[in-house]
């Protein structure tokens, strides 16, 4: 009796999150996935109309701006806080004096929340209040710094938050991958009379790899699911030219009335993700088998 | 023994029945700031003396999204409070999904279709009963103006739209900002809205915005609404992206900005800041819509309750809604007017005064139309197919034909 019930404890143990994960995650994924064919506005209604809101999402301009918003924002958020986080790293694991307290400044944006990160920067780029106005005080009174308010540039400014939110993190990533690292490689490398940075971008940086590897998907799941930066930081605007796609299903699913279009949205974002932990999760399986 | 204690236990709960008899009504609200507050606890006190608890059901959060939602959620699971902050046609989505209780009864022997106008009762009706409260009639076609700024650039306060642009400019040219804005959807919609009333009348406004008839939007008129809500970009300041309304408010109120169109919950900013209408700032109707009004009521929606006395409680507090009390308290503390005709209103300021004799003449001449900034005129759909196209148009160099076809667009898409 003892045995079997230790046997199964592990089981046991498990079984109410397991069953939490499939109710409350894979349940509700389905289900919004059959509310995208219906025609649910206010509440959830039955009557299914096929791929009727998946037409009318990509009829709305204002989803197109969102998708074009969402392309930019991950390429260049992923980029700028890889190459970032990197080169903080290895300027970090030089052996410089205080790395610690330097670490601790670099990482300490990551404890900040998305909310208060977008308020300050809100602030920051407002050119009345922000930079705009600090460097006109100091004389330059030509100076001008409005992408905050100007349609075209204002998911430039959600990057730079977002970028100076996570490159710490980024970094912080890359540092233990750069300690993980191997000394003799590095020093058979010094040996054969290698360069500090052929060092680094023949020896050091392959061994990087899965490292590489996660920070991007997280990067880019951060990315996809951006929601409270682009509310606190522009509200989506000026107009909509910063929406993103999260904001775009919130906007329409709770606020529009418009519930099987936002869900259809929501649909298309999951293929998003999907088609970044996918190809992740086949490789990392992979790579286990062998 | 036993038979003791049962008929003690009777003999309490007896003594207890009056209290639980009258009942209890839970409200769903979100007036939880300041004077919105303070009018919502005199209902609660007048309910009070009628027998009937109140229980706050307020949830935080500007326009009542994160409400909405728990409302909902909290409707299909079949656990609806007493009544609901619900306005506009969302009062008729509701009735027709057949969550609304039918308070007829209490409407017909108060004669509300005597007291209230027209136009307010078909709100409140679904399928021809009462099943909604209104508490107050906001007017949305105001400009404010502080007359300071306007003497110093020796401009007059325009009353139509191409007035505005030429007085405008003469603030602009007196190095002040001529039009506070905040560049916020809804905002946006608001100007947006007044222009269409100022510039296509209120026959065209209600063919257009309000039945939402593609060959009224798709027109000349709307190409010239675009025009004269084009021009206004120039008039607005850099910063005002993202700026919420009574930050604007304050611009006028400090003389930074010589105007803004906005509704008249603006008043309570001047209140607030010791000015008074009239010699400190002047409400006027929004350039060419002197004769008319754009209404915003709120009111309250009431839901099916299972048990009766919750009913009972419910129409105690529909007829408490109407009296000229709780009208009277309400409207002083919140800026609006009272949703009743014919009240005494010695209390009231000018500006309200203007907004009640607007209300009567427009309503006797057909010029009073349901806002659709405010969620009046059309389903959530379409005006957010409207709030799109104008805050895209205002923050762009959209030229007015763009503005049409994207208008026209976006409402078909919406239908």
């Amino acid at each position: 009796m003892f045995d079997y019930l230790e046997k199964q404890l592990p089981k046991l143990i498990m079984a109410p999150t397991a069953i939490a994960m499939l109710v409350c995650m894979y349940g509700f994924i389905g289900w919004t996935a059959v509310l995208s064919f219906t025609k649910s506005r206010m509440l959830p209604q039955w009557d299914f109309v096929g791929w009727q809101q998946y037409e009318r999402l990509f009829a709305n301009p204002r989803w197109h701006v969102a998708l074009d918003n969402l392309l930019v924002f991950t390429l260049l958020f992923i980029i700028i806080a890889l190459l970032l986080g990197l080169m903080l790293a290895i300027l970090l694991d030089r052996n410089i004096r205080n790395d610690g307290a330097l670490r601790t400044i670099y990482l300490y944006p990551m404890a900040v929340s998305f909310i208060v990160t977008g308020t300050a920067w809100k602030w920051i780029l407002n050119p009345g209040l922000g930079i705009e106005k600090m460097v006109r005080d100091l004389g330059f009174t030509d100076f001008e710094f409005r992408w905050l308010v100007d349609p075209d540039m204002a998911i430039y400014t959600i990057v730079i938050a977002a970028v100076w939110q996570s490159s710490g993190f980024v970094m912080a990533m890359f540092l233990a991958g750069l300690r993980g690292v191997d000394d003799s490689l590095i020093k058979a490398a010094q040996i054969d009379g290698a360069s500090t940075f052929r060092t680094y971008w023949h020896v050091i940086l392959p061994v990087m790899r899965p490292v590489f590897f996660g920070a991007v998907v997280i990067l880019s799941h951060i990315a996809i699911k951006s929601f409270d930066l682009v509310q606190s930081l522009t509200g989506g605007g000026p107009g909509y030219s910063s929406d993103l796609p999260a904001t775009f299903m919130y906007t329409h699913a709770f606020s529009r009335a418009q519930m099987g279009l936002g869900a259809a949205s929501a649909m298309v974002m999951l293929a998003g993700v999907m088609a970044i932990i996918v190809p992740y999760l086949y490789s990392e399986l992979r790579g286990k088998k062998s | 023994m036993k038979t003791k204690l049962t008929g003690l236990a009777l003999a309490t709960m007896m003594a207890m029945a009056p209290s639980a008899q009258a009942g209890e009504v839970e409200v769903l609200h979100w007036w939880t700031s300041g004077g919105e507050a303070t009018s919502v606890a005199f209902l609660k006190k007048q309910l009070a003396e009628s027998g009937v608890d109140w229980v706050d059901f307020a949830v935080a959060g500007g326009g009542g999204e994160s409400a909405m939602t728990v409302l909902k959620s909290r409707a299909i699971s079949g656990n609806s409070p007493t009544a609901a902050q619900i306005k506009g046609p969302s009062i008729q989505e509701w009735g027709e999904l057949g969550f609304l209780s039918s308070i007829d009864d209490v409407a017909q022997a108060n004669n509300w279709d005597e007291i209230l106008p027209g136009v307010v009762s078909d709100v409140m009706k679904y399928q021809g009963e009462y099943v909604a409260a209104p508490v107050n009639v906001h007017r949305v076609n105001w400009l404010w103006a502080n007359p300071e700024v306007f003497r110093k650039a020796g401009a007059t306060i325009p009353t139509t739209w191409d007035d505005f642009m030429v007085q405008a400019q003469k603030v602009k040219d007196a190095g002040y900002i001529a039009l506070a804005h905040g560049g916020q959807a809804w905002q946006d919609a608001t100007v947006f809205e007044a222009v269409v009333l100022g510039v296509g009348g209120a026959d065209y406004y209600n063919k257009a915005f309000v039945q939402a008839d593609m060959d009224a939007l798709n027109s000349a008129t709307t190409k010239k609404v675009f025009e004269t809500f084009g021009q206004l970009r120039q008039f607005v300041d850099i910063n005002s992206p993202g700026r919420d309304w009574n930050l604007a408010t304050s611009m006028v109120i400090k003389g930074e900005a010589g105007m803004q169109i906005m509704g008249d919950w603006a008043k309570g900013e001047f209140k607030v800041a010791g000015m008074n209408p009239g010699t400190d700032y002047v409400c006027v109707a929004a350039p060419g819509t002197s004769g008319a009004y754009t209404f915003n009521v709120d009111s309250f929606a009431f839901f099916n309750q299972s048990d009766a006395e919750s009913t009972k409680a419910q129409k105690v507090m529909a007829k408490e809604i109407l009296s000229t009390d709780f009208q009277r308290v309400f409207n002083l503390n919140k800026g609006s007017i009272p949703a009743r005709l014919g009240m005494a209103r010695t209390e009231f300021d000018t500006c309200a005064h203007d907004s009640m004799d607007a209300f009567v003449s427009s309503s006797a001449s057909g010029s009073l139309v349901p806002s659709f900034a405010h969620g009046m005129a059309v389903s959530e759909a379409i005006s957010g197919a409207i709030y799109d196209s104008a805050t895209q148009f205002f923050n762009s160099d959209d030229s007015a034909e763009q503005g049409v076809a994207q208008l026209v667009a976006a409402v078909a898409a919406a239908k």
